[in-house]
């Protein structure tokens, strides 16, 4: 449709103003919010995943297009509340204990709102237990740790160890990231996965859940 | 004593120093804890790593400042200390290097991002490097260097900033680059050319790279760099990317590894060879072992 085209094209030029606009005309236009947020927003900020997973586009591109992906969200969200559109999974996001770098961790939680997850975002510089009590309360699916320094890394090692304990079944799933993390790490540290950049985690968590 | 670009000039190979945040780790650092809190409460431990990586033969110590803005200070809480902070970081190099070596006053990024894709004016960015860079002016540092920049628009308004403060002060600055299929490219977006001439434009003395690369991929990227300015350039390499073996987090280039690729950064053409993480005193003896064959 070419409204829903439009506002997936807005959203990758990061034009948060047009998209917030033409979301409004489509919800008058009596688009269904799941259509809105399926072929408008979400196609868009798919597009945008791709370009960036392949090195097409950089940093600001994204954070544009995650300002102007909310800015559609907003519009659509207290409607696909009061349609009780299932959610895609529940999610519990942070930055290790140590560490307050949280730009690939923001980019995440924002990707993973717009991909239609409930995210619950504790912050930077978290409490191991904090990430533990979270899952274990909230039901999460998935935990999604993140560290940039190499001396807080270890402390993902240590919440997934503290997550095994409390959920002995396996019902929570484990994701890590961050500049220094590899593969060979989240497989030495016992996640369930690993996550080289913010597209590739959304891309990962699928997959878990 | 002469001055850093004169030595440059006069085609002098200056060796940088090594890690501060590993260093401070091993002396009582706590994850979590602020790393410059350490200037107020451990001057000893910053005056030991002074004096590590002066007997280890470097010419330029950097201060324990890298999180010194105001900005980066708030999110422990201590915006309160800032100056107090910068001033004893470089007291405490000076009190061991005494004029056996140059102080460069280490400013890291702000933490902000810009608007419009951030949301932080840019006069905010600017008020931080200048308040920083300030106190680390007058308490004495011989250059100032930005480092670990991705944003060419931030480390553009950081070196605006000195410039407006002080005509004297030399200022470098170094960006971290990732390899990608098509060249290097910051995180925001920023490739080795645009770099070099975004930074030359507001006056930067000295330019090039740090951390992101092991030793190997900084021989490229100052290759690129030499071929599109003329200005000096530094590196300061990490001993590779960080690998977990048997449980301990490692940097798996030895200095050995480092001594045997500086002919390669010699005939490039860097002025200034140091190291980022993962190095240590002994990669910084190595470099020091070599550079001094050349004299």
């Amino acid at each position: 449709m070419e409204l829903l085209n439009q506002i997936s094209e807005y959203l990758q030029q990061g034009d948060d103003e047009k998209v917030f606009e033409l979301t409004g005309i489509a919800i008058k236009e009596g688009i269904s919010p799941k259509e809105i947020l399926d072929d408008g927003l979400l196609a868009g900020i798919g597009i945008i995943g791709k370009q960036f997973k392949n090195h097409e586009i950089f940093l600001p591109d994204v954070l544009l297009a995650a300002k102007a992906m909310q800015a559609g969200l907003n519009q659509i969200k207290p409607l696909l509340e009061r349609d009780k559109i299932p959610g895609m999974g529940k999610i519990v996001l942070g930055t290790v204990k140590g560490d307050v770098h949280d730009i690939g961790k923001n980019l995440v939680g924002i990707m993973l709102k717009g991909a239609g997850y409930d995210v619950i975002d504790l912050g930077k510089d978290v409490a191991s237990e904090q990430f533990v009590e979270t899952a274990i309360i909230e039901k999460a699916n998935v935990v999604g740790l993140s560290a940039l320094l190499t001396t807080t890394m270890p402390v993902m090692k240590e919440i997934i160890s503290m997550l095994k304990e409390k959920d002995p079944e396996g019902n929570i799933k484990t994701i890590i990231g961050g500049a220094p993390v590899t593969k060979n790490i989240a497989d030495e540290y016992g996640a369930d996965a690993y996550a080289f950049d913010a597209a590739n985690a959304i891309d990962q968590i699928k997959l878990l859940i | 004593m002469k001055t850093i670009l004169e030595r440059i000039k006069a085609g002098e190979i200056l060796v940088g120093d090594g890690a501060m945040g590993s260093m401070l780790f091993q002396r009582g650092l706590q994850r979590g804890d602020c790393p410059e809190k350490m200037n107020l409460d451990h001057p000893e431990v910053i005056e030991e790593i002074a004096r590590f990586y002066l007997e280890a033969g470097a010419d330029i110590i950097q201060t324990n400042t890298f999180g010194g803005t105001v900005l980066r200070l708030k999110e422990y809480g201590l915006e309160g200390e800032a100056d107090e902070i910068n001033k004893r970081a470089v007291e405490a190099v000076r009190k061991v290097v005494g004029d056996k070596a140059y102080i460069s006053g280490s400013c890291g990024p702000s933490g902000k991002m810009l608007l419009p894709y951030g949301d932080a004016e840019p006069e905010l960015l600017y008020e931080a490097f200048e308040r920083q860079t300030r106190v680390l002016i007058e308490a004495g540092v011989d250059i100032i260097c930005f480092e670990t920049m991705t944003d060419l628009r931030e480390a553009a308004i950081a070196i605006e900033s000195v410039k407006a403060l002080s005509k004297d002060t030399p200022v470098m600055t170094t960006m971290t680059f990732d390899k990608i299929p098509r060249g290097y490219f910051t995180v925001m977006g920023t490739n080795i050319s645009s770099a070099a001439e975004g930074l030359k434009e507001v006056g930067a003395d000295i330019i090039g790279s740090n951390c992101g690369n092991g030793i190997e991929n900084m021989i490229e990227i100052a290759r690129e760099f030499r071929n599109v300015s003329d200005l000096p350039i530094i590196i300061q390499s990490n001993a590779g990317l960080p690998e977990v073996r048997e449980g301990h987090l490692i940097y798996p280039e030895t200095p050995e590894f480092f001594a045997h690729h500086l002919a390669a950064m010699k005939s490039v053409g860097v002025s200034i060879i140091g190291g980022c993480c993962g190095t240590t005193p002994n990669h910084i003896r190595a470099i020091r072992r070599i550079v001094d064959t050349w004299k």
